[in-house]
């Protein structure tokens, strides 16, 4: 199936320009802070300065009193009126009472205490000053193996800061100990707490419209469907009585997901304001301390096998993970960076000990490559680690534990299914990119001169179209399985083709690449079709998965909309056939002088005459077509089972695109800053719909990964301060720091999906492995060990010069074995 | 208690079109173009001057919407992204933004354009590092500034080659 559809495909795989743009370009866009509407009035919330306190008493009437103030909201009221959201975990996870506004303490700096609706956005911002909040300090954690020792407990209600654990255990890992020529001790790694942050913050504007009694939402909500059921739950009320749209939307990376607490807060805040619109746009700062940051990760006591050539055969290792204040999405991550559980390498026993705190920080939420970048910066680590106790070149060393070509559909450890790929080749295209040899010999000679030159390689996985089955091995009880996406096709009555489809996109370019698979199916310019994107579930496409993130819109949207146009067009072909008095089968599709239309018998139909019948015509319709609407909806499932509960054991994602990077960089030595002086990106994403927004993505994972690696981090101090709140402390990367990528692709087309594409977007976080690994080449001889993912001037002199951190000698240790 | 403070007049000539409007000492530029007068093509992105998301050119310079307030625009001529393209026909600008797939979300766009149009307001043969330099001020989230570089050098082969006319 998949060779010949791909065989007669004429726009897919193209460079169509973006359909996207003619708005775009003239500022034209539609974003959720655009939106106004009568009688609108706006929202700010009221944070705590606290990370830890108990509220003592909230003083509301000053601000009440603010001439042109509507409302004031408090978490004891919203308490008072609502359930806690739901939590995914099982107890003690389960046992979280966790509201949208902080009821009797706070939890992390900048936490919604209460919120303030008032005519004006200006006037907001003063009253929310008015508001009076008694604190009564208590102790911070802001260390996930601190928050462990349960001294300071943020839920009581939990009675410990231990989320979740699960040992994750396969093969046997004791023997291959025993077996093992050479065991590598790695006592300690951290992977940092960041945010890949839109540009477009979080807005929310919505009516609890007292007319109908329903919530209305427009927003930039990045996975809307997952949020309705949240807050229905949260708010009591039917489902259908929420209708959430987005249209535009500034980027989110994952960061979106979690805006639901500020959504129920908005329709609370409407509803109190007797059904008027309440506008709330998140400021920057609040933002950076109070959205979700990526999960932070400890890596503890690793211990690795390997046999006399290198290769590993075993891991054990013990994994601590942040995940701040409250749960929310978490702890779904517990078990998502297990969709990678043993990475591109071919391991076969390993046993991690996976345990998820929660500390007095902002909570995290899926941050672009969502608890898989982690672990794959961890293995990464790891090998290049072994490598150099074992005294194998780092390409060498992969070479000889990569998964093999040959290997593929390979089955992990843990019962995942990698579709395809091919490692070698892809590690072969980035040294030839980047002129390895040539690098290799330039480094030697730098080095004579004593500069700290290192090259890296990054190897890495974006698992995409996730098994939610998952979510029963954190919790056998969560109702939860597979994956699925709608779409619908239709022609409109004047004959239009028209498509919706349920994702949300955030720039991925869904317009354009929907327009050219069903351009391709009925053999039509993508110019001729209208896609409707952005959510809405009034228009009834979407699953309860819909939305967009988790790399998955080229498999799981793009076959809903391929099924879609499938089911338009042989209801098409039917009924030409019956206006035409032809076969079905000998009906064609083209395009001829009046516009697209379908042809046989010599005689051809138009779009609008065939729209025209089955809309406004309809008499003529014998009763054996009375079923065609040319109104066709498909939802796609994709072919997963249950995984087992008991083993964590089962396929958890669709499909694995790879990435492999390479970079060359050179630590200055009078100043620490790390230059990059080269860096090559090679990606392998199947078969390719649209190679420049392929292409613009791994840029744009190239940079976010870059940045993450050298320039972005989220700090906090001893007390829960968060010190990188706004822009100029955060330093996103910008032009001046990004250097330049050479870029190069394979193809392993997908067997899993319909057209070989595979999800991508997210990146795998390639550029943290690569650069870790790079300045790690650059350092091991001045005895200094890259134990964390962020590695900044500073980071680099405190190891270096203030031996505060990163010493080789007593964090890495090489057993030799008889 | 915030007091009640007297409003501003004043008198700019936006995309061509003169509006005299009366404004709150504390209001923004941003909030002007964006609220009052609709404009909604500039964007927020900070709110502190780093990320260039509300670039507008103010007497042919760009500014960042966000750090200047409203009043002291009066007397200047303004030029946000809706005003860039004459009577429906695309800058060259924007059109080697679409080429290069200068773009994902586009939030961004609308400031880097103007950033990239005072630079080749200036500079007709730009280097990689003035092309990089001009747009250090302009923070885009999902591109890698890759193709938007790419952009960047569209358009100045495109405007060089029509002499600059469109600017
Ligand atoms: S919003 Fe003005 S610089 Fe960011
Ligand atoms: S295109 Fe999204 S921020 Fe630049």
């Amino acid at each position: 199936m998949i060779m010949s559809e791909t065989q007669k495909q004429k726009w897919v795989g193209k460079a169509v320009p973006r359909k996207e743009e003619n708005r775009l370009l003239r500022g034209r866009g539609k974003f959720a802070d655009d939106l106004k509407l009568r009688e609108m009035v706006y929202l700010r919330f009221v944070r705590s300065p606290y990370a830890h306190a108990k509220i003592v008493n909230i003083h509301t009437s000053a601000a009440e009193a603010l001439p042109g103030v509507v409302a004031v909201l408090t978490g004891a009221e919203i308490a008072s009126q609502t359930q806690p959201f739901i939590e995914i975990g099982p107890d003690p996870c389960a046992k979280i009472k966790d509201y949208p506004l902080a009821v009797s303490k706070v939890r992390y700096q900048g936490e919604p205490v209460a919120a303030v609706v008032a005519e004006s956005a200006a006037l907001a911002d003063d009253a929310a000053e008015l508001v009076q909040v008694d604190y009564e300090a208590l102790d911070p954690v802001v260390d996930a193996e601190d928050a462990l020792t349960d001294k300071s407990i943020l839920h009581e209600e939990a009675g410990t800061n231990r989320i979740w654990n699960g040992v994750f255990e396969y093969g046997d890992v004791e023997q291959a100990f025993k077996n093992a020529a050479y065991v590598v001790q790695i006592k300690k790694m951290h992977f940092h707490r960041f945010s890949s942050t839109p540009l477009e913050t979080n807005v929310v504007l919505a009516q609890w419209d007292n007319k109908d009694d329903r919530i209305y939402y427009w927003c930039n909500n990045s996975f809307p469907s997952f949020a309705i059921q949240f807050l229905a739950a949260h708010l009591g009320v039917h489902i259908d009585r929420i209708r959430v749209e987005t249209s535009d939307i500034g980027g989110s990376f994952g960061i979106k997901i979690t805006s639901y607490p500020q959504m129920a807060v908005c329709a609370l805040a409407s509803k109190k304001a007797a059904g008027r619109p309440v506008k709330w746009v998140e400021t920057r700062s609040e933002h950076m301390t109070s959205s979700a940051h990526g999960n932070e990760r400890t890596f503890r006591d690793t211990r690795v096998a390997l046999d006399k050539n290198g290769v590993i055969t075993a891991i054990a290792s013990r994994h601590i993970d942040d995940c701040g204040a409250y749960p929310r999405y978490e702890p779904l991550g517990c078990v998502i960076w297990s969709q990678v559980f043993a990475g591109v390498y071919r391991f076969k026993n390993a046993r991690i000990d996976f345990t998820q705190a929660a500390t007095n920080k902002c909570p995290v939420g899926p941050n672009r490559g969502y608890s898989r970048m982690q672990h794959l910066w961890f293995l990464e680590r790891v090998v290049d680690i072994c490598a150099h106790e074992l005294k194998i070149p780092a390409d060498e060393m992969r070479l000889r534990n990569y998964v093999r070509p040959e290997e593929f559909p390979y089955t992990t450890p843990n019962g995942c299914v990698y579709d395809s790929g091919n490692y070698p080749k892809m590690l072969e295209v980035a040294k030839k990119l980047i002129g390895w040899d040539d690098w290799k010999k330039k480094q030697e000679k730098a080095r004579a001169e004593g500069r700290l030159i290192g090259i890296g390689i990054g190897t890495t996985l974006d698992s995409g179209t996730n098994n939610f089955g998952q979510s029963q091995i954190v919790n056998p009880g969560a109702p939860f399985s597979g994956n699925s996406q709608g779409a619908n096709c239709k022609l409109d009555i004047y004959g239009e083709v028209v498509v919706a489809v349920g994702s949300c996109p955030q720039g991925q370019g869904h317009e354009t690449t929907a327009a050219q698979v069903v351009a391709d199916v009925l053999n039509i310019s993508p110019d001729l079709i209208t896609v409707r994107t952005g959510f809405d579930t009034e228009r009834n496409v979407h699953t309860g998965f819909s939305g967009t993130y988790a790399s998955q819109f080229a498999v799981s949207g793009l076959s809903a909309v391929h099924g879609a146009a499938q089911k338009l067009k042989k209801e098409m072909s039917r009924l030409a056939a019956f206006t035409l008095e032809s076969k079905e089968d000998d009906v064609e599709f083209g395009v001829g002088q009046q516009g697209p239309e379908l042809r046989a018998n010599g005689k051809s139909i138009n779009y609008w005459a065939l729209a025209n019948i089955v809309n406004v015509n309809s008499a003529v319709l014998p009763t054996e077509l009375h079923e065609i609407t040319l109104n066709c909806r498909y939802v796609w499932r994709a072919p997963f089972k249950v995984p087992d509960k008991q083993r964590k054991y089962g396929n958890l994602t669709l499909t694995y695109a790879s990435q492999l990077h390479m970079a060359v960089i050179e630590v200055e030595l009078d100043t620490f800053i790390p230059r990059i002086l080269d860096y090559v990106a090679v990606d392998d994403c199947g078969t390719v719909i649209n190679p420049p927004i392929v292409e613009g993505q791994v840029y744009g994972a190239t940079a976010h990964g870059i940045g993450a690696a050298l320039m972005e981090t989220c700090v906090y101090d001893a007390v829960g301060n968060m010190l990188t709140s706004t822009f100029s402390d955060y330093t996103p990367i910008t032009a001046v720091n990004m250097p330049k990528v050479k870029y190069g692709h394979i193809e392993t087309p997908s067997p899993h999906s319909y057209s070989g594409a595979k999800g991508m977007g997210e990146g795998g976080a390639a550029p943290i492995h690569t650069i870790s690994a790079a300045l790690q080449d650059a350092l091991f001889d001045q005895g200094i060990f890259i134990e964390d993912s962020f590695n900044n001037a500073d980071a680099i002199f405190r190891a270096v010069v203030g031996r505060e951190h990163g010493q080789a000698a007593n964090l890495v240790k090489l057993e030799k074995r008889a | 208690m915030p007091e009640a403070v007297a409003k501003i007049g004043i008198k700019i000539i936006v995309n061509g079109k003169t509006c005299s409007l009366s404004v709150e000492p504390r209001q923004l530029l941003v909030e002007l173009l964006r609220e009052t007068l609709d404009l909604t093509g500039t964007h927020v992105g900070c709110d502190t001057s780093y990320c260039g998301a509300c670039t507008v050119l103010l007497n042919g310079k760009a500014v960042k919407s966000c750090t200047v307030f409203a009043f002291q625009a009066d007397g200047g001529e303004i030029t946000t992204v809706e005003g860039v393209e004459k009577s429906g026909n695309l800058h060259p600008i924007q059109k080697a933004f679409g080429e290069a797939y200068g773009l994902q979300c586009g939030y961004c766009t609308p400031g880097l354009m103007l950033s990239t149009f005072q630079l080749l307001s200036k500079t007709k043969d730009p280097t990689e590092k003035d092309l990089r330099k001009a747009i250090a001020g302009n923070t885009c989230r999902c591109t890698g500034y890759q193709n938007v570089l790419k952009a960047m050098t569209f358009a100045a082969k495109a405007m060089k080659e029509s002499n600059g006319h469109q600017v």
